[in-house]
């Protein structure tokens, strides 16, 4: 990668957008990249809008800022849109991904945005996985396709070894997480298809 | 280098408590406040899977925490605790008695706003506030910064000739909550560098009897505040020395400061903590288009080293003093107060302003340190300034 990435997350209070952020910086730093996620610390309550961000370089990161003109937009939650303001900043050849089983062109029409969008049905991949709501890793997966940050393989493997580490004891955890990650990377909808 | 290293990535505040935990100190008092309550619980985690054998003592105020860990300096061991902003304010007496007991605490201050109005976010009214309880005060741009000072602050204590308490910024939540690479020593190489503790000297020295913490009348305090000074000075050289071993261990520089591409600057910006990392990417960007800018990052403010500070400014036209604390003057705050005193009758030719930026956490960007930028270059330019005291990226 020639250029720092720069990634927006956009959530609810308990959707796991700030844990996707450190989860995506612990990935990319196994992966050897210089790293930062960090979210934007407000009043913290279940299902109030949540930000987070993720810096990801070859070189050494230095700036301490959140991140207004990113290079890729993760909305966790649907719902934010007409409430927040997702796209802001957004350039128009830059990409954003949302969460919903709508068709990434009724979205895109929602947005009101020009750019490529990216759906993903991250809530029914992950009930379907876990048999709980938790969109997080799947709309990970697809932050990792649309972004091309490192192949399937390299990703699958990294994320195997942290949820081994973080749910070791919860077998049936790792191997629900593996499962959404594979089958989100599979089916991310882009509203440029024809 | 000499040292064993490792990549992690880490918090700030992460990278706090893992300092200590291989620091391993006797006692760690500590009470919970936002944003650095992560340290004292990182901390207890440490001890109750028994990777540290320190005496945790959860305290019932702030207060208490820095009385406590008085209490444990003086009797002769290793102690440290941690705090933010209010808490900070609420052991206020005792922060000074620890500093003229001579105590070498550590403790780590997760920069947050004062109160009120009720603000949890970054900026430095809580550690400037305590900048003349005779404390030395060491500030980090980033995690790695932090736990390099938090382990060169423990040697730089504990050092005979300062036997003062230390206090290590970091950024609350910009550093404090953001995950960072960075890079470790092996706890055998930390154990090394701090070294045993000295035990000789404190109460529980029965074979050396003192008293501590007594009553000082008129001929004796003012003496005792002339010897602070002196540990002061001492610190110096000290903090000069220990960075030079703490490099050759881990191939890091740290001094008084860091000048960023400086030597052919016209214009530069003087700012502490991680506002400085943001600076050193807008300096790269402008250095780019050939703007000969640079930056001077602050991490030593007690004792303040306003000597070779002049010699680092007299190199520039015009320089930017960033304060994320107002003091509420009308002329300015205490970095730019203290910069400007520093250069009297040392640097001539050098105009010197002041922005006030970031209060209670308002996000300072790239864009924000640019305009800084371009006012001083229009200053290069003309040779005039329209204003030596402003509030930076906030409508008027």
């Amino acid at each position: 990668m020639d250029k720092m990435l720069e990634i927006r997350w956009h959530g609810r209070g308990g959707q796991g957008v700030k844990t996707a952020s450190l989860l995506l910086a612990e990935a990319a730093f196994v992966a050897g990249k210089s790293i930062q996620g960090f979210p934007e610390y407000g009043p913290e309550r279940m299902g109030a809008p949540v930000t987070a961000y993720n810096r990801i370089s070859d070189n050494p990161i230095t700036i301490h800022s959140n991140i207004y003109e990113p290079d890729l937009v993760a909305v966790a939650d649907a719902t934010l849109i007409g409430t927040v303001d997702v796209t802001a900043g957004l350039k128009k050849e830059n990409p954003i991904i949302v969460n919903t089983d709508e068709d990434p062109k009724v979205i895109k029409e929602k947005l009101g945005f020009e750019g490529p969008v990216y759906t993903v049905d991250a809530n029914s991949i992950s009930v379907e996985a876990l048999g709980k709501v938790f969109p997080n890793v799947p709309m990970m997966a697809a932050v990792v396709k649309v972004s091309g940050l490192m192949s399937y393989e390299e990703f699958y493997s990294l994320m195997e070894k942290q949820f081994q580490k973080k749910f070791a004891t919860k077998q049936n955890v790792i191997a629900g997480n593996l499962k959404a990650l594979e089958k989100a990377f599979k089916e991310v909808k882009s509203s440029e298809e024809v | 280098m000499t040292g064993k290293q490792q990549k992690v990535s880490l918090s700030g505040n992460e990278a706090i408590a893992t300092a200590m935990r291989q620091i391993n100190p006797d006692v760690v008092a500590a009470y919970p406040i936002t944003p650095s309550t992560e340290v004292p619980q990182y901390f207890s985690a440490f001890v109750a899977n028994g990777q540290v054998d320190t005496d945790f003592v959860t305290v019932e105020s702030e207060h208490s925490a820095m009385s406590a860990t008085i209490g444990a300096s003086a009797a002769g061991v290793r102690a440290m605790t941690a705090t933010s902003a209010n808490g900070l304010a609420y052991m206020w007496e005792v922060v000074y008695i620890a500093a003229s007991m001579r105590l070498p605490i550590v403790m780590p201050v997760v920069n947050r706003a004062l109160s009120g109005p009720l603000n949890i976010h970054c900026d430095h009214s809580d550690s400037m506030g305590a900048k003349d309880a005779g404390w030395i005060q060491l500030f980090s741009e980033d995690n790695q910064e932090v736990y390099d000072n938090i382990i060169q602050a423990l040697r730089i204590a504990e050092h005979p000739d300062v036997s003062l308490p230390v206090m290590v910024m970091q950024d609350g939540f910009v550093t404090s909550h953001g995950l960072a690479d960075m890079t470790i020593l092996s706890d055998e190489d930390v154990k090394a560098f701090v070294g045993e503790k000295d035990y000789t000297g404190g109460l529980l020295d029965v074979d050396n009897p003192v008293s501590m913490g007594l009553m000082d009348l008129q001929p004796y305090y003012i003496k005792h505040k002339r010897q602070q000074v002196q540990a002061m000075e001492n610190a110096k050289k000290v903090i000069l020395d220990i960075a030079k071993e703490y490099e050759e261990l881990t191939g890091r520089k740290y001094s008084y400061f860091e000048e960023y591409k400086m030597e052919d600057a016209e214009a530069a910006i003087l700012v502490l903590n991680s506002t400085a990392g943001t600076a050193k990417y807008v300096v790269d960007l402008l250095r780019e288009q050939g703007k000969k800018v640079g930056l001077i990052k602050l991490r030593l403010f007690r004792p303040f080293p306003g000597q070779e500070l002049a010699q680092a400014i007299k190199k520039v036209k015009a320089l930017a003093v960033m304060d994320r604390i107002d003091t509420f003057s009308t002329w300015g705050g205490p970095v730019f107060t203290e910069v400007r005193n520093a250069c009297y009758g040392q640097v001539k030719d050098t105009e010197i302003v002041n922005y006030i930026y970031g209060l209670g956490g308002k996000d300072t960007d790239a864009n924000d340190i640019l305009s800084v930028y371009q006012d001083l270059m229009k200053i290069v330019e003309t040779g005039k300034v329209d204003c030596y005291y402003q509030y930076l990226g906030i409508e008027e």
